[in-house]
């Protein structure tokens, strides 16, 4: 396969006129660089997912089971009966098109088929065809389709060019969820082995070893001991921290990405100074490794298997509650999920911030405060000493993640940090921030490099968003409260806004925080010479 | 989670709202409007002379339109006669013309304009005549 | 082929009406026998979706938040766009249902030369939509003087209301311009705007043309070519008292008007047209964001096999050992 080599100019020639052909008569035609490699065989196994083999989406055959249309339809009837949100979702839209113009995909890559309402159509029609009596009987007229392998590659392409994001339920009036409906079709795509590698991989690895990265134990302390190095060089000061102990009194969870890969690593090293200077009477768990969920991306069922490991870690090693680190599908699954599928976490306490005593109501049930509402709270609190200038450097806008954005409501605690910490600060244009918030375009396990022209696509509103306030007020760098958002946005921002970077907002809480007996700093948190510390050096 | 117990009561609400027209005239009588035309001044006339401007079944579906279009006429063109549709000339005049012979306006015009509850405009200015109880 | 199937679906069903009354004399099919199916199948239709909707349980809290979440007690909550307490979700709903808040918020995407995305402000939607369904209530209410002997004050001030431009005799509606405008629009927009074009199926059409033709039908009787309306309401309130009479004289016209919107009520359960209940239900808007607060529970939670911390140390205790990490088991 050629290496994705458009150039963004070429890119951002975007058609938003359909084709000429109905939609229900167009074939779906796989294009390099916007679909992901399949699921490997043996991932499947280990979780026991049915149906693993080696396939390609290009293949004609796609060596489906035998009663694969059974096994959907079987499948669609007992989601139906399971989700209210599925059963009434496929009812009610009236295909008024508020939705269309809101979906990155769409407006990244002008396909009819990345509006929500015509990817719900996908799954909609074949619905009316098998489970509504309109639909029966006037069949085409009354817009039903039969499952055919056209239109399972169909859902294979499109509901894999979802991100989960729910940018368009916002615009919906009846909120009408695209999310709720590429879960139900990845569901079952899932029952006829239809999975990406990119998830597969990260399922079998967090259901094995605790994190998608595949980290094992010794793997987790030493990643943590290298920046712990790094930490010393910089402040000078040695921090140790704590593995799998019993009787902490707080867990703390974080998605895995941030131990392995820059710009994720610094963000790690924030928590790591920032709970020092604390003397927080914290553990880091090796089996609960993962705060991240890519079950959640496969199937309900895997997603419970994996979450399960963090309130059984906390229980076994007797923690009063848990902290959770910067990311943002890991927030919509401990919010909306975590509490409803292995709850009742009543072997804890009501989260109690032991620096400044605050009571975290909002979390009495699920025990399980994000880390932004805890540092917010220090800050009023006047708990940390912050050096805002060492931020200088940075001139800063802050991207909600779609997750904690419209499936918590996390808005004004990151930006609160953000102020707190930074001297320059811009957001940007209102459309594009907060509910409205345009997704990574990488999310929902689409993170991988053999979709790259996909993911440039689902990018670019945000990657625009981001000209905007760089050209405008010079901001060179996105600062964010999700993993996959640090992973992926340095790869968007570098095709579309190249001198932009990307950071969790705890780096630039490492960066400003005072630390007790520190040495002076003379690099930030990337071991990057601070600027004007470097000029008072030459004089 | 149901919510069975919400979607109840909102079924409740719907069937109610839905069905309301039906318990609304439960065990009313209906009565049919009766217009009268017994008025002193129709029964001086002879049988054959018992005649409104214009015919009976126009009369019915188009009376509003005709009063309408007296009041333009009279009011913004100063034509005060109405030739109808056989010839005979009338004085443009609701209370002059009409009420002469229709002097019940409760048995005669409200008979109707009740029963399918409509409020013609006609008394916001013109002064109704005079009836006696009965 | 999209739009004139439908089109001519409402023709036939025209024509149908016309026949039946003109040259077959089926005045009691189609001013009785037909309304009382239709509103049977309507209400008991509806019923039956909400009941099937209902059997179906809400597994997990899902709210859409689209706005500060409540969190530390200085940052302040927007209680109605992220609301954690069930009035306060009354109120996110009442707005989302009465003034159709999220359809409020729609925007235009455009790509300019830059490439520069814009988003520009596009209340039509929202504008056409609202005219629409607050013409189409207030006409329904009007009706209700065809339905009742002594007609209710708050049926007056409402006609008087959407009468006061007084214009014309018998007074023009404000809602029958407004229905009449919004429904041309809804339909326009289908038809000029590619994506909407693209996305609309015949059942998408069908209740516009329909929904025209009653209007249509309506605002010729009471404007145009007047129909007996005392005998309508005699027959009107023979249906409603269970009496039904079919008076002598009533234009066709009516027997048109009555027998679409019959096809509209038996359609509307099983058609889209149910959004009008399913609204009410949708668990990303009528959900409190409390899911920290109070566990939600699901009914069909099941036990799942999960890899447990014990068979998780099995795998690594020598190397968790050897790397100074604790484990259960030496």
């Amino acid at each position: 396969m050629a290496k994705f080599s458009a150039k963004p100019k070429d890119l951002a020639k975007i058609r938003y006129t359909p084709p000429k052909t109905e939609w229900t008569e167009t074939p779906v035609e796989f294009r390099e660089h916007m679909f992901c490699h399949s699921a490997k065989p043996k991932d499947l196994e280990t979780v026991g997912f049915p149906y693993g083999r080696a396939w390609s989406a290009k293949d004609d055959d796609w060596k489906l089971p035998d009663n694969w249309e059974q096994i959907i339809l079987q499948g669609m009837k007992d989601l139906l009966g399971k989700y209210r949100s599925f059963q009434l979702f496929m009812d009610i839209c009236v295909r008024c098109g508020a939705c269309a113009d809101k979906c990155h995909f769409f407006i990244g890559s002008g396909d009819p088929k990345n509006m929500p309402v015509l990817r719900a159509e996908l799954l909609r029609s074949v619905y009316r065809g098998n489970f509504t009596l309109a639909g029966k009987i006037l069949r085409k007229l009354a817009g039903a389709r039969d499952l055919t392998v056209g239109v399972l590659k169909e859902w294979w392409y499109y509901f894999y060019q979802c991100t989960e994001c729910r940018r368009c339920s916002v615009f919906c009036p009846y909120g009408i969820d695209t999310a709720e409906i590429t879960m139900m079709g990845r569901e079952l795509m899932n029952m006829i082995g239809l999975q990406l590698g990119w998830i597969g991989g990260p399922v079998a690895a967090c259901y094995m070893k605790g994190n998608h990265l595949g980290l094992e134990p010794h793997t987790i302390k030493s990643s943590i001991e290298f920046f712990l190095d790094d930490i010393e060089t910089l402040t000078g000061i040695k921090i140790e921290p704590s593995f799998n102990r019993k009787g902490a009194e707080i867990l703390f969870v974080t998605p895995s990405g941030d131990l392995f890969a820059n710009p994720g690593t610094y963000t790690a090293m924030g928590y790591l100074m920032l709970f020092h200077e604390l003397g927080l009477d914290y553990t880091w768990s090796t089996y609960a490794s993962e705060g991240g969920n890519f079950g959640f991306f496969t199937s309900n069922e895997m997603a419970k298997r994996l979450n399960s490991k963090i309130y059984a870690e906390a229980k076994r090693l007797g923690v009063k509650w848990i902290l959770g680190g910067e990311c943002g599908h890991m927030w919509r699954v401990l919010s909306q999920y975590m509490d409803t599928w292995n709850g009742p976490a009543d072997f804890m306490e009501v989260p109690k911030s032991p620096i400044t005593g605050t009571v975290f109501d909002n979390a009495k049930s699920m025990k399980m405060v994000h880390i932004a509402e805890f540092t917010a709270d220090l800050i009023k609190h006047n708990k940390l000493k912050l050096d805002k200038s060492r931020n200088d450097h940075l001139n800063v806008t802050f991207h909600d993640s779609c997750n904690t954005s419209r499936g918590m409501g996390l808005l004004e605690e990151p930006r609160y940090i953000i102020n707190n910490v930074c001297n320059h600060f811009h957001e940007m244009p209102e459309n594009t921030i907060r509910e409205k918030t345009f997704c990574c375009g990488s999310g929902t396990g689409l993170n991988a490099s053999e979709n790259m022209e996909l993911r440039m696509r689902g990018g670019f509103p945000r990657a625009n968003a981001v000209k905007y306030v760089h050209e405008r007020y010079g901001v060179n760098l996105l600062a964010n409260v999700c993993a996959i958002d640090r992973a992926t946005l340095s790869a968007s921002m570098d095709y579309w806004v190249p001198g932009v970077g990307v950071a969790g907002v705890h780096e630039l809480v490492g960066n400003a925080l005072i630390m007790k007996g520190e040495k002076e700093r003379t690099q930030d948190m990337r071991l990057e010479p601070l600027p004007e510390k470097e000029g008072s050096e030459n004089v | 989670m149901y919510n069975a117990g919400k979607i109840l009561i909102g079924l409740a609400i719907f069937f109610g709202l839905a069905t309301f027209p039906f318990f609304y005239n439960m065990g009313k009588a209906v009565a049919k409007p009766d217009p009268k035309l017994d008025t002193p001044e129709i029964m001086k006339l002879a049988k054959q002379d018992r005649k409104c401007v214009e015919p009976k079944e126009f009369m019915r579906a188009e009376h509003m339109q005709l009063l309408n279009n007296w009041r333009d006429s009279v009011v913004r063109d100063n034509v005060r006669v109405y030739v109808n549709s056989e010839g005979k000339k009338f004085d443009m005049s609701l209370q002059n013309t009409c009420m002469r012979c229709h002097s019940n306006k409760k048995k005669f015009c409200d008979e109707c304009h009740n029963y399918m509850a409509v409020k013609p405009y006609c008394w916001d200015c013109h002064i109704a005549p005079k009836e006696k109880e009965s | 082929m999209k739009t004139l199937i439908p089109f001519f679906a409402v023709v036939i069903l025209v024509l149908l009406a016309l026949a039946g009354v003109n040259m077959g004399n089926q005045q009691f099919l189609f001013g009785v026998i037909i309304p009382y199916a239709a509103v049977t199948v309507f209400i008991a239709g509806i019923i039956y979706r909400v009941v099937k909707w209902g059997r179906s349980p809400v597994p997990f809290s899902i709210p859409t938040t689209c706005g500060q979440q409540k969190s530390l007690p200085w940052i302040k909550q927007n209680k109605l766009e992220n609301p954690s307490t069930t009035l306060w979700v009354m109120a996110r709903m009442a707005l989302e249902v009465f003034f159709f808040r999220s359809l409020f918020r729609n925007i235009k995407t455009e790509l300019r030369e830059g490439p520069k995305l814009t988003y520009g402000s596009d209340k039509w939607l929202w504008m056409a939509g609202l005219a629409f369904h607050w013409s189409f209530l207030i006409i329904l209410i009007r009706h209700f003087r065809f339905f009742a002997q002594g007609v209710p004050l708050p049926i007056h001030i409402i006609e008087s209301l959407d009468s006061f431009l007084q214009i014309g005799i018998p007074l023009l509606y404000i809602t029958d311009a407004l229905l009449l405008g919004a429904v041309t629009f809804l339909f326009a927009r289908r038809v000029y705007l590619p994506s909407v074009r693209y996305i609309s199926l015949p059942a998408d059409y069908f209740p516009l043309f329909l929904i025209f033709g009653i209007a249509v039908s309506g605002v010729l009787m009471r404007y145009f070519v007047r129909v007996d309306i005392v005998s309508v309401k005699q027959l009107t309130m023979g249906l409603v008292s269970f009496t039904p009479v079919i008076p002598k004289g009533i234009s066709s016209i009516f027997y048109v008007h009555l027998f679409l919107i019959s096809v509209l009520f038996a359609y509307f359960p099983f058609s889209k047209l149910v959004h009008m209940a399913g609204v009410f239900m949708s668990p990303t808007r009528n959900m409190p964001n409390d899911s920290r607060e109070v566990r939600h529970i699901n009914p069909w939670n099941y036990p799942v096999h999960i890899h447990t911390y014990d068979e998780y140390e099995n795998d690594f205790r020598d190397k968790m050992k050897a790397a100074g990490i604790p484990v259960e088991k030496e």
